[in-house]
């Protein structure tokens, strides 16, 4: 048999929201049923019938209380199951708002649930009258032999009803997806707040994740890499040192490697440098910005100003971040800011908030949105929640400010 | 040899002719055995090497060396265990001179290395090795009882001063500023900045002048003028 496609769709959509809702009647009639159980055990006692009804009405209470999680999490079930709606998980403290939902929400839905699925059954049942008639006992059928005109409008009452309950059964499952989410699950600025708390968490993870990161990568480099390097130049110094019977043009091949191997050994402590000093751990930001100050190709004068007792105010995190944002602002100035003779570095702390401002003499007009390093600078200063500022005119000066807030 | 030498009293372990005896604390063993080399090179007899600080200490109470060679980060906390080895060094034992090595150098180990005594102290970049000739002086010079700072501490240093006295000096007093501070004589910066000695002698004594420094002959003695005008000394 060919069911045409839309009332196939009806139907599935009928037999979803009628086991929807007819799942729904136990799950809101039974904290009603507990209420109507309080509320007897309730007038007893104040009848002061029975000795042992406050014990049970206490009973009573704590298990509606206690229920309400257990019958919530099975309201989240069926939502989810059968309308593949997801409630999140409520908090515990919003635990009184699906408390209201079971006991007066859910007793009115369970009521018009009951009403719904009475009148799809009986609407079944007085549809199909004539099919069934010839079984009722003889005597209980009307009396006279005008019942069939009567069992034809009974027919007829049935059909329309049944023709009513997909948009009725519908209309009710619309109530109950309005109502659900917005009582059981968190409400939307709840939400928001368990979302922000979520991403600061995350991100917070994500910053010490990737400082993790760059401490290991600076630790592989010194064992492996770097003392590699010392050794090459160190044995190509004896050689050099050592091999002076050698013909002149082998001695310029080694003259040149032993350079090459300074060099190296150069670059690569300026790129590791600037990646996660083991001094930053050890003694702090202060102590690790006089390496990055020194190595500097231009004069750079540095003033720390943190009250010495109160230097490591500030997470490991702050402080890596004040570190970058130092290194990366000399190689700048030192790649980019044209006839720049001299900067200035100045760390300072104001109240909960570690300032670092970044001054050179050279000609300006630097752009933020130009050059990756200042993009890159600017967003890791953002992920501690700082401010960066610049400031480049055309002719100079150029100072660049970064606030941190430092509060452990 | 064109030995720098103090020459004063700091009691200079062993006479000249004796074997120099050295200890090694390096963790890279690659490195360790170029160290060797450069050590027996430059005369002196290894005694003992070692990766870890524990075991330099253990070392030099047994042996007693003329001389240290002191990786800073060592096992097994990978910090800044060698300038603490060093500092109970220097404490424990006032005869063996403290060479460290470092692939960075850092003011504040510099500060704690040259807080109670300047002689008989070197602190180098690991790379400076490379250059074996200039790493043998400075190595004989600590040996010695002088002194031997990287100029990357020089240049740390001199990061942190209100610039004010330092800008009076010309650029070339500054050089041979930086050079004294390294602990080098004025035959040592003569050859380096490729000038007469009087020439540097003339240099120094302005340099004195013009910071109010007190003269002085011996390398240390100049040393530790220098460092107590960066704010180091005691």
């Amino acid at each position: 048999m060919k069911i045409p496609l839309r009332s196939r769709r009806t139907l599935t959509r009928l037999t979803r929201d009628t086991s929807f809702l007819a799942l729904g009647i136990p799950l809101h009639l039974l904290t009603g049923f507990l209420l109507f159980m309080i509320f007897g055990l309730g007038v007893d006692v104040i009848m002061g019938v029975g000795s042992d009804e406050p014990v049970v009405l206490g009973f009573a209470l704590v298990l509606t209380v206690f229920s309400t999680p257990a019958l919530t999490a099975a309201q989240r079930w069926r939502f989810r199951r059968l309308l593949g709606i997801d409630i999140p998980r409520p908090v515990w403290r919003r635990q009184q708002r699906s408390f209201g939902y079971h006991c007066l929400v859910g007793a009115l839905l369970g009521g018009l649930e009951v009403l719904l699925l009475s009148l799809l059954l009986t609407g079944v049942a007085a549809a199909t009258v004539y099919v069934w008639l010839w079984a009722v006992p003889w005597q209980w059928r009307v009396g006279h032999p005008g019942y069939s005109t009567q069992a034809f409008y009974v027919t007829l009452a049935g059909l329309a009803a049944l023709a009513a309950v997909p948009a009725l059964a519908a209309a009710l499952v619309r109530l109950e997806t309005h109502l659900g989410p917005a009582l059981l699950g968190p409400d939307p600025s709840e939400d928001l707040e368990r979302r922000v708390a979520d991403l600061t968490e995350s991100r917070a993870g994500a910053v010490d994740a990737a400082d993790a990161e760059r401490r290991r990568i600076e630790r592989d480099l010194h064992d492996g890499a770097q003392q590699r390097l010392v050794s090459l130049a160190l044995n190509l110094g004896l050689a050099k040192a050592t091999l002076t019977q050698l013909p002149p043009e082998a001695r310029e091949v080694i003259d040149a490697a032993h350079r090459e191997a300074k060099d190296a050994i150069e670059e690569l402590n300026n790129l590791v440098r600037g990646l996660h000093p083991a001094v930053l751990d050890e003694r702090g930001l202060d102590a690790a910005l006089s390496g990055l100050a020194a190595r500097a190709p231009l004069p750079v004068r540095l003033r720390v100003d943190l009250p010495p007792e109160l230097s490591r105010l500030a997470t490991p995190a702050v402080e890596a971040v004040a570190y970058f944002v130092v290194s990366e602002a000399l190689t700048n100035v030192a790649k980019h800011a044209r006839e720049a003779t001299r900067a200035e570095v100045t760390v300072t702390r104001l109240g909960g908030i570690l300032r670092v401002v970044i001054a050179d003499d050279g000609v300006g007009g630097a752009e933020p949105s130009k050059g990756t390093g200042l993009t890159g600078l600017a967003q890791r200063v953002r992920s501690v929640d700082g401010t960066f500022r610049m400031s480049s005119p055309v002719g100079g000066p150029t100072m660049m400010s970064v606030e941190l807030p430092c509060m452990r | 040899m064109h030995e720098v030498s103090p020459g004063t009293d700091e009691g200079s372990p062993g006479t000249k002719a004796a074997v120099r005896r050295a200890v090694i604390a390096e963790d890279s063993v690659l490195l360790r055995i170029g160290l060797v080399k450069v050590l027996e090179m430059a005369g002196f007899e290894v005694v003992a090497e070692t990766g870890e600080a524990q075991g330099l200490l253990a070392a030099v109470a047994e042996h007693r060396p003329d001389i240290a060679l002191v990786d800073v980060r060592m096992p097994p906390g990978f910090t800044d265990e060698g300038v603490r080895a060093a500092l109970s060094i220097r404490q424990q034992w006032p005869a063996t001179a403290v060479l460290l090595l470092s692939q960075y150098v850092e003011e504040r180990y510099a500060a704690d290395l040259l807080a109670a005594n300047t002689s008989g102290v070197g602190y180098l970049l690991k790379q400076r090795v490379a250059d074996v000739e200039e790493f043998i002086e400075a190595l004989r010079r600590v040996a010695a009882g002088g002194t031997a700072l990287d100029p990357q501490v020089v240049a740390q240093l001199l990061v942190r001063r209100p610039s004010d006295p330092l800008e009076r000096l010309t650029a070339r007093e500054r050089e041979v500023l930086a050079l004294m501070a390294e602990g080098r004589s004025n035959a040592g910066i003569a050859a380096q900045l490729v000038v007469s000695e009087s020439a540097v002698a003339k240099h120094i004594n302005n340099i004195l002048a013009k910071l109010d420094l007190p003269k002085a002959d011996a390398d240390h003695r100049r040393v530790l003028a220098v460092l107590r005008f960066m704010g180091m000394g005691e």
